[in-house]
């Protein structure tokens, strides 16, 4: 892989590369809309261009036009790929959330999905008849009208805030294992208040779950029909949950960005190293280990909004135990603590789940179905239970114990920032 | 003359062990104090005491003339105190320069709302913290160390960033815990002759937990001798020096040896 670094290296003949890459990949995608493969090229034309080196305004360009116009007209020839790009999303946004918490503050949360759930259960409960069977119908009707949407994205983001802070508050005392099997904990118990809260008011609708969810509303419909351009919404929605995930992906990466390059973040930091010394150096613990957990939780209440609001359906299974291990795990391939790092790792895990399993199931099933043999043995006489897509959470589990044996830092890091000093 | 720092009647005991005892304890603006006693006498119980990471049982602290306890670690910290450890604790996986920044951290007055919009006022006060910054590390001589993380750095250097660490807090009381541990008579030496020159620039007072007893003896204008939570002695130097109760907690009293001796017999 050495030319390839050193190619990428420089300016000239990496903008080339990239361009090609994403150029060649697109090209494939659209000519053959159900090879994995193709899909995956793509993938790694992102991945190409984030390590390349050039203009900082070419990157930001290019990245544009991958994700922005390239991606939602993939994702018009295969409908899946969009609904594969808008959960990875949905997870960046998670894992870079999480990290906040695990990687910079340093604080084991086992719970995360909770706040997910807070999120996702805020706008589920109001965007549906659900509220009507709690609240009088003198108050108010129910579902709300798809435009309240935007307000309960904002009110997302204050009830994850809040729930964190309620999280934090308690535990504020307890470091390492035990903050891990309080956090554990308050994930179950907000799976299981959600399973449950349907006695003696209904307000979940308990393991039945919650449906149907208001979607936000396709404010921009009349203006594409006046263009002429053909708009349905089956083929409009996931366009517009797509581009909803990824703007807010940008924010999230932006704000943590500008937290981790400051004060703020520094402070998250040295807790992380050293809490007595982090204290006695002037940071005031309380105050900044609530912060952390407020901003992880922000982050997941409102993908919790938009995660309602995109299924149309949820119900507690969507935020088992499982989900929050899932996060983790994100974070820890791609890099504890490094922005890059919880991107790719929350990409890679996403697709391996959603992509790389299924089609290996798909190809072996190919196998069996012409009865290929192979070293004696027909595939055809392989148990339906050996199946790849059977198996994600062993190879999630393979995956980790490899990680910490081999790199253990994860993926891509997180480095250090070099300060050029000014000399007097 | 106003005391900076004074302590009345500070007893603390864990469990069963009076660590400390009824300890009466000032230091005047910008003297050097030296706290010594054998292993076990409380010192660094007395300063966890100072910094807040515990309360005493009894007792009074002041600081420029207000109490202190009550305060947390960090509320003292920006009240203008601040320390080093024994067993240092830097952050290992930051820079050195980051390590000072955080120092700075009660010192910085920007609101979230600053850093995530980056105000013009951001840029500032960052750049204005990297320019103090830049200052302490060359104040330390570790100016050529800034991006290097502080757990690769040697043992001295490490004892010169978490002084320097603690200068990044603007304190006017510096609590040192045996800063020259470790290190060569050289390397004491010339630590010694950098913390008389920041007294004057930073317009220091400076507590100190020392061993070395040339040092001590040296920079020291008052010498408390603490033995089993007690102050034993106090005063100049050359007095602690000669009181017979200092030798006796240091070197042991004859009957204590001969005792010894019997049971070893």
């Amino acid at each position: 892989m050495g030319w390839l670094a050193a190619l990428l290296n420089r300016p000239g003949p990496a903008t080339g590369l990239v361009v090609a890459v994403i150029g060649l990949s697109s090209y494939s995608v659209a000519h053959f809309p159900r090879s994995f493969w193709a899909f995956l090229l793509f993938q790694a034309s992102i991945l190409l261009l984030y390590f390349a080196r050039m203009a900082p305004w070419l990157k930001l360009s290019l990245g544009a036009l991958t994700l922005g116009i390239l991606m939602p007209i993939l994702g018009t020839i295969n409908g899946y790929y969009l609904e594969v790009a808008t959960q990875v999303g949905i997870f960046v946004a998670l894992a870079l959330g999480l990290n906040i918490v695990v990687g910079l503050a340093g604080l084991l949360d086992l719970g995360y999905v909770a706040f997910y759930a807070v999120g996702a259960y805020t706008w589920a409960i109001f965007g549906s008849p659900q509220a009507s069977k709690f609240i009088p119908e003198t108050l108010a009707r129910f579902p709300l009208g798809g435009e309240w949407f935007f307000v309960f994205l904002i009110l997302g983001v204050s009830v994850g805030a809040t729930t964190g802070v309620l999280l934090g508050l308690p535990v504020l005392r307890l470091r390492g294992d035990y903050l891990a099997i309080v956090t554990l904990g308050f994930g179950e118990v907000i799976r299981v208040l959600a399973n449950n809260l349907d006695k003696p008011i209904n307000l979940t609708n308990g393991p039945k779950g919650i449906t149907p969810i208001v979607r936000p509303p396709l404010f921009f419909q009349p203006l594409l029909e006046a263009l002429g351009i053909p708009s349905a919404p089956t083929v409009l929605y996931p366009l517009y949950f797509y581009f909803l995930v990824l703007l807010i992906v940008g924010a999230v990466i932006l704000v943590n960005r500008r937290m981790e390059d400051s004060h703020i973040g520094r402070a998250w930091e040295a807790i992380r190293e050293d809490e007595v010394a982090a204290q006695a150096m002037g940071v005031p613990l309380v105050r900044m280990k609530l912060l952390a957990f407020a901003c992880g939780a922000s982050f997941a209440g409102a993908m919790g909004v938009i995660f309602s609001a995109k299924q149309v359906f949820i119900n507690p299974e969507s935020f088992t135990f499982l989900e929050s291990i899932g996060v983790l795990t994100m974070i820890i391939l791609g890099g504890m603590g490094s922005i890059p790092g919880a991107i790719l790792g929350a990409t890679v895990v996403t697709v391996l789940n959603l992509q790389a399993l299924k089609s290996l199931s798909l190809w072996l099933n190919e196998l069996r179905n012409a009865g290929v043999t192979i070293l004696g043995y027909n595939l055809a006489n392989l148990p339906t239970q050996l199946e790849p897509a059977k198996y994600e959470r062993m190879i999630f589990g393979l995956i980790l114990i490899l990680m910490m044996i081999f790199r253990p830092q994860g993926i891509l890091p997180a480095r250090r920032r070099m300060r050029e000093l000014g000399s007097k | 003359m106003g005391m900076l720092l004074e302590t009345r009647e500070i007893t603390k005991r864990f469990g069963g062990l009076t660590a400390l005892s009824h300890v009466d304890f000032q230091v005047e603006k910008g003297q050097i104090a030296s706290i010594i006693g054998p292993n076990g006498a409380g010192k660094t119980t007395f300063f966890n005491i100072l910094t807040g990471i515990y309360p005493p049982e009894e007792g009074q602290v002041g600081f420029k003339g207000r109490p202190l306890l009550g305060l947390r670690p960090d509320q003292i910290t920006s009240l203008g105190i601040c320390r080093t450890f024994q067993n240092i604790r830097l952050f290992a996986n930051m820079t050195a320069v980051e390590n000072i920044l955080v120092g700075m951290h009660c010192r910085v007055t920007l609101s979230m709302a600053a850093v995530l919009t980056r105000t013009p006022k951001f840029r500032q006060e960052e750049d204005h913290l990297l320019e103090r910054a830049s200052t302490l590390l060359e104040v330390v001589g570790l100016a050529a160390k800034t991006n290097e993380l502080a757990r690769n750095l040697p043992y001295g250097e490490q004892r010169r960033l978490e002084l320097a660490r603690a200068l990044a807090s603007s304190p006017t009381l510096l609590l040192l815990d045996e800063p020259t541990a470790g290190m060569t008579g050289g390397e004491a030496q010339s630590l010694m002759a950098l913390l008389r020159r920041l007294i004057h620039e930073y317009e220091l007072t400076i507590l100190l937990i020392e061993h070395n007893m040339r040092v001590v003896m040296e920079v020291s204008d008052r010498v408390t001798v603490l033995d089993y939570g007690e102050k034993i002695a106090e005063g100049k130097p050359a007095e602690v020096q000669k009181d017979s109760r200092v030798i006796e907690a240091y070197l042991g009293r004859k009957r204590w040896g001969k005792a010894a001796e019997e049971t070893n017999a």
